[in-house]
Order: C-alpha cells, then structure tokens, then sequence
C-alpha cells in the first residue's frame, strides 16, 4: 500500500481529459454547487435560482457552446428534503461535448423553465409535469402531454403505484368508455431479491423451533 | 351588371373576402399521421396558422414499468419503443448497462452489433422513405420497399429467432452467435441492394410531382434545428455535420468507413435524400463488417453477467446456479448514473439510467427522438398548406412507440 503511494507520487499526474477541463469550467461559473465527472460524464449540480443565467452561459460562452438541450426529466428520491431532481443533459455539437445539469426541487417550489433558451424544452418540461408534478415556472403551456384527458396524479413519482388507480373499458350498454377503480385478478406480487439467502436464517420447516426459542428468551427465567 | 358599375364603381383595394378560420382535428387514425397523432390544426382557408400535436395515445408507462424489473427483464421494452428500428433501441440500453457495470462486449459480438444496427438503418430508411412517399401520394415506393424490408427481417429473423421485437443485443454482448451461412446470404444481399436504391431513386428524386410536394417545403434552418433540439437526418438535413457514429463512436464504429450526407436547404426533399444516401453508406459500413468479422465468444465471459450456455447447463452445477440466479435475481449494478447516446436510424436515441445498487433501475429516461421533431411541426408547418402538414409528418420520420413510450 505504501510503495503504491509512493509510486503515485513519482509518476507525473496525467494530464486532464477533457472532460475534467470541461468540469473545472462549470465549476467555476456562479450558482453551481458542485461538478464533476463521473463514469466519463461531466455533471454539474446547480443552484435553483441561478438556473436561467446560468444556462444562457452554458449556450452562449465560447468555451462550452450547449447549442441543445437533448434531454430534460425528472427523477423522484422520496427519502431527501428535496424530493425531485430535474436532469437536463445539454449537448454541444460544435465542441464534441455535452454535460448533465443537476436542480433539485420539491413538489411545491417551481423550477425556472428554460423554453426561453432553448423552444425544445417546452415539450420535456411538459413531460416532467405530468409524470411527477414538478412545476416550471415562466411555462406558459404546462398543459399534460403524455397520460389521458383528465387523468389524476403523477404516475412516475415512487409513490403512484404501478397499476394505477383506474382502468377503462368499452361499457356495451352505456355506449361509451368508461372508467373504473382498478381490480385485480390476483394480487400484485412484488418479489424482494434484494437478500435472497442472506437473510434466511430461519430455514423452511423451523418456524416453530425458532418461535419457541424467542418466546422462552422473552420469559423472564423461573425461581426458585 | 355593367350599367350599375358605370353607376357606382366598386374600388377593389376595399374588396374584402372573409374567411372564417377553423380547426380541424388530424387523425388519431388518419392513415398519414403515422399511427397514433392527433394533431389540432387551426386553418385559415387552407393554410395552417398553428398545430397542436396531442401525444400519448400509445402511452404505456414503459418507464414505470423498468423500475419494477430486472436489468435482464427489460431489453424487450426497447423494441416496442420504436418497433421500426428495434435494433438500435436495443443498442442504447446495452450499452448504458455495460457502462454503469463496467464490462464491454467482444469483438466479435461489437461487429455483430454495429451490422445489425446498419441492417436495422436500411430497414428504418426504407419503411419511412417508402411510406413518406405513400403520404404524398406516391403507391409503388412502398410496394417496393416492403419486399426489401422482408429480406432484412428474414436476416433478424436467422439471427435472434423474431422479425422484428429481436430482443438480440443484451448487456454484455448479443445473446447468441449468426447461425452458419448467415454473413454470405447477408453478403449476396449487401450486392444487390444497391441496384434496389438506384431503382428507387428512379422513381422519386427527379420525379416532378415528388419535387413540386417536397422541396422547399417544411425548410428549418441550421439554428432552428439546434434549438429544437433536432438530431439524425432532420439534422443533418439543416447543414449541420453531426453523427454520433462519427463524432462519439460506439462499439466498432470507430474502425469502419462512412461518410456523413449533409443537406443543404433544410427542406423536406433534403431530409428525403439524407436518409437516401445513408442507406448507401450503411451497405458499406455492412460490408466492411462482415470483412473485419473474426470468430469468438459474442458474449462477456463473466457468468456473473451473461448466462452460459443451455448445454454446460446440463453438466455443470454452477453453470446451473448461475443460470438460476441471473433468470431469478440478476445482477445487481453499482450505483451511479449514466446518460448513453446511440445514433438509431432517427438520430439521438438517449438513455438516462440511474442505478443504486439493487438488481433493477432506480429509474430510467428514455430520451426518444422523435418527440423533439413532433415538437418543432408547428414552427416548420406554419403558413404551409394543409396537405404540406402531410409531407413535414413524413420527412421527420414519427413513431408513437418512441414518443409515447
């Protein structure tokens, strides 16, 4: 371990790639928290509200030149303050490069759209509306794009289940489609691989065996 | 008549024809929306003032549906994305996977991935070139087309067992190697397609009424294509030099020889004769596959990851368990996140992937192509005639398996 260390410290750093030249960059631009690469992919975690100047630089500055927004969604962490993340992963065609933009939000505060810099995000930011209720602020067309007419809920959020609330069926006698509370023929099976023997320290058959023994640790012992 | 005008001339500057602007709702079953679009065009006369594409008609929560399966089991959602191109879709997932494990595929099963992807170009370019023209009123195209398409499907068909959900490329690799014969029918095809493409440039590019319907029509500048978020041969089609194949190649693309077809106008007619001459391009890049091809495993070695095969099976106890716990379990991918470009027949295909930990995505993205153009139909149909709507619809190469995930 130690000659490794040493021998890191002989050997010249290697030069940065360029992504790394990439990430100092953005780091270095105001309201950007932290960016880095990771996997060979510069990600850049922003502040909210610095968001609308700061992608304008990403488009407009020499150096990075985002001329496109490829791709924007959401990604839902129930567990953290800040339940929702909007990703939007910008590419620039006249450098070769492209970086993912990082905003972290909750179901209430809106996020500052950027369809005033790029038109293409209208549609994305559309879609990241529906599928988890996360609100852009300066949309003027924050209309739903992807469930159906009417539909209830943001169906990508990890607390909307995967059958959904409704289903609809052609009605013969009503002439018309109509909608239903879901039923399900059989149960909604949801397999747990996670610890599959690990965990098994009660073999099948010694449920009883193991019981028992609990119960009789719980027992205070007899006196006397 | 002509004694009252001598009595009271009308001046015709004031001459005032009153149109009353209307909109009409365009499919969801128009045979020219190219499947499941609803478009509200709101008409002046004949001229569309503005177009309100309804999307999600074919909407199956194909997202939601991979956080509840394993790595293994979600391969097959790709092909029903875009069912035109399911090859490519295919492609993007594999790779984002093998990214985040940090494996790479064979040689071998790279070769075998970059020749089906190219096969699945040609069969792309074909559908949409042939059906294009079918909007615009042209029938024999189409009849053509299809009976090169079946070639190509009989090719998917020797080489994963299905025409078109394949299910071929996995993580690590492709599931299984060409059967014997395979790359010489591919080779005899790879011969005479391109006598095919010359008799179908006959038929269309100096064909007058193919002309009057598409050029100029639909013409999107340079810039217009960046902002909108344009990729592929709408893209390419603007002047805009880019191809993911070339500038952030994948697999064997780095090692194989292609030029990239530019257009110049931005017109439908442009877009038509990009996807033209890349079906040319790709029978080369075909060709130079089955030439650099060498035999060997078409699948990583590691059992952790790709399943051995059915007969070591038979004998083998940990070939048994592995098999077991990766059609059970699968396997589980460190955290992190990746977002993995592809270049399918439509151009920027994206998978945004975050993994954290388990043996299934956290969540996944699909970045489809043809959201972004369907997007850009009411900039690039404005002021255009109704029928034009048609032919732009076309140009761009829609599928709703893709939009509407």
């Amino acid at each position: 371990m130690a000659e490794e260390v040493q021998a890191a410290e002989a050997a010249p750093p290697p030069p940065p790639t360029r992504e790394q030249v990439l990430a100092e960059a953005i780091a270095g631009l105001p309201g950007v928290h932290a960016c880095g690469v990771a996997l060979g992919e510069v990600v850049a975690n922003v502040d909210r509200d610095a968001l609308p100047d700061l992608m304008v630089t990403l488009r407009d500055d020499p150096r990075f030149a985002f001329e496109q927004v490829m791709d924007l969604c959401g990604v839902d962490w129930p567990e953290r303050e800040l339940r929702f993340e909007v990703v939007y992963n910008l590419l620039s065609v006249s450098l070769n490069q492209r970086v993912r933009v990082i905003v972290a939000t909750d179901a209430e505060t809106p996020v500052p759209s950027v369809s005033e810099v790029w038109p293409a995000a209208t549609w994305w930011e559309r879609e990241a509306w529906d599928m988890y209720g996360i609100v852009f602020s300066g949309q003027s067309d924050l209309r739903r794009i992807l469930t159906d007419y009417g539909f209830e809920g943001h169906p990508l959020r990890k607390d909307f289940p995967l059958t959904g609330y409704v289903e609809v069926r052609y009605d013969e006698d009503r002439k018309a489609v109509v909608y239903e509370p879901v039923k399900l023929t059989q149960d909604w099976r949801q397999f747990d691989f996670l610890s599959p023997w690990e965990g098994l320290t009660t073999l099948p058959g010694d449920e009883k065996v193991h019981a028992e023994r609990a119960a009789s640790h719980r027992a205070p012992p007899a006196k006397g | 008549m002509s004694e009252a005008q001598a009595v009271e001339p009308v001046p015709t500057a004031s001459k005032v024809v009153e149109i009353d602007s209307h909109s009409i709702n365009f499919g969801p079953q128009h045979p020219a929306a190219h499947g499941v679009l609803r478009l509200i065009l709101e008409l002046d006369g004949e001229v569309v003032e503005r177009a309100d594409p309804h999307i999600g008609l074919l909407h199956r929560g194909t997202e939601k549906l991979i956080e509840y399966r394993t790595y293994t089991q979600v391969t097959p959602y790709f092909d029903r994305l875009d069912y035109v191109s399911p090859m490519c879709e295919e492609h993007a997932w594999a790779l984002a996977v093998e990214k985040l494990l940090g494996i790479q595929a064979p040689d071998r099963a790279q070769w075998i991935r970059v020749l089906f992807a190219e096969i699945t170009r040609v069969l792309n370019h074909l559908l949409n070139i042939t059906t294009y023209a079918l909007d615009v009123g042209a029938i024999t195209p189409s009849l053509w087309g299809f009976e090169e398409r079946e070639k190509l499907m009989e090719f998917y068909e020797a080489a994963s067992g299905a025409r078109l959900h394949a299910n071929y490329f996995r993580p690590g690799g492709v599931s299984r190697d060409l059967p014997a014969g395979l790359t010489d029918r591919i080779a005899a095809w790879a011969e005479s397609f391109p006598k095919f493409i010359d008799d179908l440039e006959g038929l269309l590019t100096a064909n007058r009424i193919w002309k009057q319907r598409t050029v100029d029509i639909g013409v999107f500048s340079a810039e217009q294509a960046l902002a909108w978020g344009f990729s592929g041969p709408p893209l390419r089609a603007s002047g805009v030099p880019w191809d993911l194949r070339r500038a952030q190649p994948y697999d064997k693309y780095a090692e194989v020889e292609f030029q990239v077809p530019i257009g110049r106008n931005g017109d439908c007619y442009d877009r038509y004769l990009v996807r033209l001459v890349e079906m040319r391009e790709s029978v080369k890049i075909i060709r130079q596959c089955l030439a650099k091809m060498q035999p060997g495993p078409v699948k990583v070695q590691d059992r952790k990851f790709t399943p051995p095969r059915r007969s070591e099976m038979k004998r083998s106890m940990e070939a048994l368990i592995h098999h077991f716990k990766l059609y059970t379990e699968g396997y589980h991918v460190p955290e992190g996140a990746t977002y993995t470009v592809v270049e399918t027949p439509k151009g920027e295909f994206g998978v945004y992937l975050v993994a954290d930990g388990t043996n299934r995505p956290y969540r996944c993205k699909i970045r489809p192509t043809g959201f972004a153009f369907l997007q850009a139909v009411d900039e690039m149909g404005r002021k255009h005639m109704l029928a034009d709507v048609c032919a732009i619809i076309g140009s761009l190469d829609v599928v709703f398996g893709e939009i509407d995930r």
